[in-house]
Order: C-alpha cells, then structure tokens, then sequence
C-alpha cells in the first residue's frame, strides 16, 4: 500500500515538472534562434544554432549594466528586510502588547495597493528626498512589500517553536541575543532560507516601482528588457536570452539556500 | 496564552520605520488626488466624493470586478491544492531535493513580462509547442480569437507560473515537522490520510495562511502577464481590473477617478483579505479544538 502510493507521488512529481520545464525550454529554444527562425518555423530544436542572442547581452554595456544593478538593490533590500523582519515576527510570535493584531494584519495591507496609480506619489516622493536614479531608492521601495512578507513568513515558522525552549534558555542564564543568535536562529533557518528566497525573488521580478524610480546609473535588467519591444516589431531572440538570463542568479541564491529549506528542524537540534 | 509585553513595541519599531517611510506618503497623496479634479498642475477643484459616486456606478467596472473575482478564487482552487501536493510529492533529502527544489522553483524567477511573452509564442498554433501539440490532438485551440481560450491560456500560465510559491512554502513548513511526531503516529497505527488531517496539515496552518493571502491578493492585482499576453482581449474577456484602472489613469489621464478607483480597489482587496484571514483563523483554531478534545 505505501509503496504504491509512494510511486503515485513520484509519477505526479516527474509530471508536473515536465510541465514546468517545458516552457522554459521554448524560452531556452528561443534563445538560441534567430527571430526569422522563431517565427517562420515550428521546431523542437535550434536548427542555426547560434549564440549571437547571448553574445548581444555580454558585449552591451547597457545590457549587462542591467543585471549588476538588480543584483546591487536586491541584496540590500534582502539584507535588509530579513534583518529588521526576525526581531519583529518574534515578537509578534511570543508576546502579546497593544495593537499587536492591527499592527500585524496593516503589515501586509501594504502589499494590497493597485500599482498604476501609487506610481506618481513614489516618484515624488524620492525627488523630493533626493534619491532618484540609486539603487538604494529602489531597495527602499521595495521594502514595501517585502519587509511585511518577511515578517508574515518568519513568523509563521516562529510560532511552530514551542515557546518551552526559550523559557528553559532564560532560566539557563541566557541574555535575549545570545538566546536568539546561538538557539534561536538555528531553529529557523527553514524559514529564514525560505524567506530571503522569497525576497529576493519579488525584489528581483518587480518592474513597475524600479522602472519608475531609476533612469540611467540604477536601471534594472527588467527595465532594459522592455526596450526590445520597438517600432520595427519584437525582438523576441534576445528577449528570451535574457529570459533566461535572468534565471541564472535566483537559482544560484535557491541552490545556497535549499539546505535550510530541506532540512528545518532536524538540523537545529543536532 | 501569550504573555502581555508592552516592551516588544521596540522590537517591531524597524519594520514600523521601513515600512511607513513607503507606505504613508503615497497613500495619502492618493486620498488627496481622489477628493479632487486636476485640470493642470496649477488648477485644482475640490470635489468631495463625487469621484467615488461615479467609479461605483461605473457598469464596466462592475464587469470587471466580477471577473477579477471569479479569476482569483479558480487560481486559488487550482494553486492551493496543486501546491500542497507537490509540496507532499517532493522528495525530502539527498540530491534529489535540492535538484527538485531549483527546478520547481524556476518558473517564478522569471520577470513578469518575460513570462507572458514566452507564454505569447509557447500558445500559438503555428510555432509553440503547446499550441502546435493541441492542433496535433485536433483540439481547435485559439488564445487569441477564442475568449474561452484566452481565460484558460492566462489561467494556466498563472497556475504554471505561482504554484511553485505554495509548494516552497508548504514544503518547508512540512519539514519543520519534528520526526517525533512521525514515529508517534506511526505507533498508534494512523494512516496515511490521517498523518495529512492530525499533523501534517495543522502544521502548514501558518504558510498555507500566507500562501492563501498572497496568491489571493497577487492574482487580484495581475496586470503584466495578461497584458502581454492577450492585452485583456478578445474582447474583454482578459481585461481584469488593474489593467481596466491602468486604462483609466494612463490612458485617459484622469487622475482623480483613477485615484478614487484605486483606493476602491484597495478596499476590496482589504475586505476579501480580511474575510479570508479571519475565516482561516477560525477554520484552524475549531481543527485544534477537535483534536483536543
């Protein structure tokens, strides 16, 4: 019977990424294509294969300028919303104090408003403070939306610690940091992985806000991809090449990352 | 019970800074925007609420907001328990889950417009392979003629697209899951669907909560990957209401409506937010009290 059942799961798991990989490979295919060859003929592979796409994002300093800006503002943004995220989802987790449920459930209002409009004030308000065109502007804004999903996630994972262990710890003598840093954090590390994941990822798709608040010197990889949408029609070759560009950097955070995913809890108690 | 703690206010007080430093600004020039008529950026006239009594009244916006709804809850009915099953499906150490974590995770790293242009080329009949392998099977299958078609097409690249954000989230909250509690069950003889009803899913209660809030209140506001994909066509079939707003605030630039109808918006997402959370509290604290008494 669990045998069975066990191989019902893996048939549906080898599915389903089938059917996730299958448009990333017509990006990948795509990409390695000329645009006649794209939309003139059905193929499952490259017949020309040629890498001229990838080669146009290399040599391009106004493409490649792209992804070292996002990388810039997305780290700082992740830095800081896991940063300020931990200690306030403890205490959201631990203690009750005046207004906590407000505070808590407003947190994540701020994810709810409709962009197109919010657009105009955002850009007025970081004229006025003089941060136009930095990554900084953008890693600010960003912790709109990313510093509430941080402390929503954190803690969720938080509130599944029994509150015993920290009780027993302060009985043992120790002080809030240490307790935190040496016995806490290591019970997390799930959580702060899936987290700073999951910052990384909204910072680094969003397009509307880092559009909005950069010109020349901060503008994102995302921004730069519009423009292969022009008069003389798509140029959907290199668009897919850096399609898939844009890929490599997050699976590289999900691959340092996946060890605290996978193994949560049983790796905090050992 | 939670102890009282006046004192973890000075905990909370960075995200506070973070966040209001973004959050109150805009918000409140919006409010201001809405109660008023820009002629130019010299002449304004006050109006009061006479923007909101028009937005409400607007019929296609009532269109709109019924298709925005009815798409957001079959993206939940089809993401939530897709998700929590792959999550259950996805091998638990070893190289096997590191490899199957990067690849689910693939498909959301991709930029939001690169996604609905991939989709544009992978639906069409002529040379995408989903496209071209349905007119195999002789399904007579059109995204961009057929509103059927296109509702399904921006479904399932939604489905392909952020399912993998509930599965991360179950996946991790599933192995926080002390391995007592296995053994346990496994002593007293539970089954399988029991492990899933008494543990695994109480367990998930905080992700899945946060997993159902965030593709609920993303998927009401989607804009870039139906805009790129269909551009809210045929016809209106795909126009859901950010892209009806972006129509408004940018096509016509009328910011006052457009305010108004944003914060309208805003509201609505606040209200169903607030009945979902609320609602699944409830659901989870009822599932706690059965099991212990």
């Amino acid at each position: 019977m669990d045998e069975h059942r066990f191989k019902k799961r893996t048939i549906f798991l080898w599915f389903y990424i089938v059917f996730a990989l299958l448009p990333i490979y017509w990006m990948l295919n795509m990409s390695l294509r000329t645009n006649e060859e794209i939309l003139s003929t059905f193929s499952l592979f490259p017949k020309h294969l040629t890498f001229a796409n990838y080669m146009t994002i290399f040599t391009d300093v106004s493409w490649y300028s792209g992804y070292i800006n996002s990388l810039i503002y997305v780290a700082i943004n992740t830095a800081i919303s896991v940063l300020v995220a931990l200690p306030a989802a403890y205490a959201f987790s631990r203690f009750s104090f005046l207004g906590d449920k407000h505070v808590f459930f407003w947190l994540l209002t701020n994810r709810m408003t409709p962009p197109a409009v919010f657009l105009l004030p955002f850009f007025q308000l970081y004229t006025t403070v003089g941060l136009m065109d930095t990554h900084i502007a953008v890693a600010l804004s960003h912790l709109l939306f990313n510093v509430p999903l941080a402390v929503w996630i954190l803690e969720g994972f938080m509130s599944g610690i029994p509150r015993e262990i920290d009780e027993t710890a302060y009985i043992d003598g120790y002080s809030f940091p240490r307790f935190f840093i040496t016995i806490f954090m290591p019970l997390i590390k799930a959580g702060v992985g899936v987290t700073a994941f999951f910052c990384f990822m909204f910072s680094w798709v969003e397009l509307l806000l880092a559009r909005t608040l950069t010109s020349v010197n901060a503008k994102p990889i995302v921004a730069t991809m519009t423009r292969t949408v022009s008069a003389s029609g798509m140029d959907w070759a290199t668009l897919a090449a850096a399609g898939v560009l844009t890929i490599v950097p997050g699976a590289i955070v999900i691959w340092f990352v996946r060890h605290y995913i996978a193994k949560g809890f049983a790796m905090g108690r050992v | 019970m939670k102890p009282v703690n006046q004192k973890a206010w000075f905990l909370i007080l960075p995200v506070l800074v973070c966040v209001a430093f973004s959050a109150i600004i805009p918000l409140m020039t919006v409010v201001n925007y809405s109660v008023q008529d820009i002629i130019s950026p010299e002449r304004r006239v006050f109006v009061g609420t006479e923007w909101f009594a028009s937005v409400m009244r607007d019929p296609d916006l009532h269109e709109a907001l019924w298709r925005q709804i009815v798409f957001s809850f079959s993206v939940l009915a089809c993401e939530i328990p897709l998700g929590i099953l792959l999550a259950l499906s996805m091998p638990a150490e070893g190289w096997r889950a590191s490899i199957t974590l990067v690849v689910v995770a693939l498909s959301l790293l991709i930029p939001w417009n690169v996604v609905g242009t991939i989709w544009q080329i992978y639906g069409r009949a002529d040379i995408g392979l989903m496209g071209a392998t349905l007119q195999l099977m002789n399904i007579d299958y059109n995204y961009t003629g057929n509103a059927t078609d296109a509702w399904l097409t921006v479904l399932l690249m939604d489905i392909w697209h952020w399912t993998p954000l509930v599965a991360l989230l179950c996946f991790a909250g599933l192995r926080s899951i002390p391995d007592a509690y296995y053994q346990a069950a496994q002593i007293d003889g539970a089954s399988k669907l029991d492990v899933f009803r008494f543990i695994q899913l109480p367990k998930m209660r905080g992700v899945l909560i946060i997993a159902v809030l965030l593709r609920f209140m993303d998927s009401f506001m989607i804009y870039t990957e139906p805009f790129v994909l269909t551009g809210g066509g045929p016809g209106n079939a795909t126009t859901f209401l950010s892209q009806y707003l972006t129509q408004k605030a940018v096509g016509q630039f009328d910011l006052g409506p457009a305010a108004a109808f944003s914060l309208i918006y805003f509201l609505i997402i606040l209200l169903l937010c607030f009945i979902l959370y609320n609602w699944m509290q409830q659901v989870g604290t009822q599932a706690k009290e059965q099991i212990h008494g």
